[in-house]
């Protein structure tokens, strides 16, 4: 708590004795004419609702009027004037109560909000002339060398030019796991320095980093508004000035024509008005999808706003883009398959065969030799779209496709596998094939079952690469719908023929890389992107960005974004019933003045309180 | 010029509504965005006049809800 707020609160129970002495001093000593009453309980009246008064009027002033301090000024002088005193004080009380609990909990929600996104730190310690100064971080410019001790967050990103530790990425990624970098690894600000000294040379502006960029996505976040804030904003505006008159009917109709009494119906006019107050919509929602945008970057999940996190929540249907999004995107030997020579022989007579070739595959199976020693390669020749001829101890080594081996003649079984095959031949003789394959991810089995069995979200897979790869992928990974061998043209297309079909995907996500899809990406009801760390593309393109590559983060973020939207919900529900039922009771005459300011206050509290549930929604 | 400033006291949502609505239609600025759940607001406008938007700004918080401030410094 807070000077002001300890202010507060004593304040508040000075003037509960003054109450309770009032209601004491005219139940028993006083029990004089009713200006003297009056004048008794103006004493805890003004001093627990001097401010309000005064807000009210201020309001008034500047043309702003039908706030809730104007509501509660005239519910309660209304009070005053039908004799109700003590009903006008408890107005006043309560409500002074509720506003100070209120703020209690906006303060925790805004600061577990801020505990959430803190990933910038304001300070970096900048070398300057040999010594270290500690300076703000706009202080420091590209090229500048900043140190960066254990326990603090990496200001901005550069790269390291002394030192290695471990990183702490969490803030960035949702990932746990300390990853770890020496000289010249490049460094991204948020991540925490967890044990050597670095030192950095900043390759970006404070602005500019990573942290900033992210920070900046997720603050930013609150401007594209979800369908139930616009409600809310569209409801707060009709919803006062149609209170006023339902108040003002029935305060002046069952007095006029029913000839009832004017003191009750205006009581129970005042009690219509005192729980109309929208506040507890008009608070809680915005901190309830704030809540959720913080609990899903807390897990490396950006989502760029508040309408993103509901669509994703209804979301029926998730297409992904195959490589690089459910695979790794880079090519491993899946297996060796040898005729009449070891397995050994083989990959080594065709790395040596391909050790100049540019082509990726070849790449490949020099990276998989690693270190090993490759017998020397005279007379070497690439056959453009079939292989690479060579010479390798006076024999004649051709490796390629399986037309290269029909072209000269070789006879080979060919491989059926998913993948892609390079045939080797020696001196005309077939030898065997190494199969290359693409890396499915580790937890993309899993995270595509958790979205199917948890979230029940189907899943589509869109390829370029061939049939046969394509459904041996969609297979492994449990997916049934795959589309294959699609120039990325054809992905627009079958987006839109996919949105086209609503019955059947009512709510439709895609999920690519952000790189080569980005028109993919913008067609779907929302798009995102995969390992957004350091690519502006994939944030730029993308509504939601998954920062790492895990496949497992997507269910996560549907069940936040359930989860975010169920608060909401369940906020808009209790508030507007809980005011519904007070306001028949009122109407009817059979509510008291501080059951109403009891709703009304209480209702904003509890749902305050229920949307602190958002942040926590991923610790499930 | 696109700058971020704190909000002090500012616990009334619908407040926030009416002060991005205002402070949207003076003249220079581009787009403003007041976001209740951290308390920041985010002023984009033209750098020639950006102190005086910045100083209206200041006027329409404060006529709307008496004690909530834009902190410059």
């Amino acid at each position: 708590m807070t000077k002001s707020q300890k202010k507060e609160l004593l304040s508040i129970i000075i003037g509960a004795i003054l109450l309770a002495a009032a209601v004491i001093v005219t139940k028993t000593v006083l029990k004089g004419p009713t200006w003297a009453v009056l004048l008794i309980f103006l004493v805890p009246y003004l001093w627990l609702g001097y401010k309000v008064l005064f807000d009210a009027v201020h309001g008034l002033v500047s043309g702003s009027f039908m706030d809730e301090n104007f509501l509660m000024s005239v519910a309660s002088i209304g009070a005053l004037c039908i004799g109700e005193h003590t009903e006008a004080v408890l107005v006043m009380l309560l409500y002074c109560i509720g506003e100070f609990l209120e703020e209690l909990a906006i303060g925790r929600s805004r600061s577990s909000i801020a505990a959430l996104t803190d990933i910038r730190p304001d300070r970096a310690n900048l070398e300057k002339n040999g010594e270290i100064i500690e300076t703000d971080c706009e202080n420091v410019h590209i090229g500048d060398i900043i140190l960066v001790r254990a326990g603090e967050r990496i200001p901005l990103d550069g790269i390291v030019i002394e030192g290695s530790s471990g990183l702490n990425t969490s803030a960035l990624t949702g990932e746990s796991l300390p990853r770890d970098v020496t000289v010249g690894d490049e460094v991204l600000s948020g991540c925490i320095n967890i044990s050597g000294t670095l030192r950095i040379k900043t390759v970006k502006e404070a602005c500019d980093s990573t942290a900033s960029r992210i920070l900046e996505l997720i603050e930013g976040a609150s401007a594209n508004k979800s369908k139930s804030e616009g409600f809310i904003t569209k409801f707060a505006k009709w919803y006062t000035p149609a209170v006023i008159v339902i108040v003002i009917l029935l305060a002046v109709i069952p007095p006029l024509f029913f000839n009832q009494s004017w003191s009750d119906w205006v009581y129970n006019a005042l009690n219509i008005l005192v729980i109309s107050c929208p506040c507890a919509l008009v608070i809680s929602v915005p901190l309830t999808f704030f809540g959720g945008i913080g609990a899903a970057s807390r897990k490396g999940i950006l989502v760029k706003g508040s309408n993103y996190l509901e669509t994703l929540s209804k979301c029926s249907t998730m297409v992904f883009d195959k490589t690089g999004t459910l695979t790794k995107g880079t090519f491993k030997i899946k297996r060796i398959n040898a005729v009449g020579v070891s397995e050994e022989e083989l990959l080594t007579l065709t790395a040596a065969c391909e050790r100049f070739s540019t082509h990726p595959l070849a790449h490949s199976i020099l990276a998989y030799c690693g270190n090993r020693e490759l017998p020397e390669l005279s007379g070497n020749e690439e056959l453009a779209g079939l292989g690479v001829r060579g010479t390798i101890d006076g024999h004649v080594i051709c490796c390629g496709n399986i037309r290269l081996m029909e072209k000269i003649g070789v006879d080979c079984e060919e491989c059926c596998e998913a993948g892609t095959a390079v045939y080797t031949s020696c001196d005309g003789k077939y030898i065997g094939y190494i199969l290359i394959a693409d890396e499915i991810k580790e937890d993309a089995a899993e995270g595509i079952s958790r979205l199917q069995d948890k979230q029940s979200v189907r899943s589509v897979m869109l390829s370029g690469d061939r049939k046969l790869i394509a459904e041996e992928t969609a297979e492994k990974l449990g997916i049934s719908e795959v589309h294959y061998e699609l120039l990325p043209e054809d992905k627009v297309k079958y987006m839109e023929d996919i949105l086209a079909d609503r019955s059947k995907n009512p709510v439709v996500a895609y999920v690519g890389d952000g790189i080569n899809d980005a028109p993919v990406l913008a067609r779907a009801d929302v798009g995102i992107a995969m390992g957004g760390l350091g690519s502006d593309a994939a944030i730029e393109a993308a509504d939601i960005v998954i920062m790492d590559d895990s496949i497992r983060k997507l269910p996560l973020a549907v069940g936040i974004a359930k989860q975010t939207v169920k608060i909401a919900n369940e906020n808009i529900a209790f508030a507007l019933a809980v005011k519904f039922a007070v306001f028949i009771l009122a109407a009817f005459g059979m509510s008291k003045m501080w059951m109403a300011i009891l709703a009304d206050v209480g209702v904003c509290l509890i749902a305050v309180l229920n949307s602190l549930r958002a942040m926590n929604s991923v610790n499930k | 010029m696109k700058k971020t400033y704190k909000m002090t006291e500012l616990d009334c949502a619908n407040c926030a509504a009416k002060m991005e609505d205002k402070i949207k239609k003076l003249e220079g600025v581009n787009s403003v965005s007041v976001n209740f759940a951290t308390a920041k607001i985010t002023i984009d406008a033209s750098d020639e006049g950006f102190d005086a938007v910045i100083e209206q700004a200041k006027a329409i918080c404060r006529k709307i809800h008496r004690s909530t401030e834009i902190v410059t410094d």
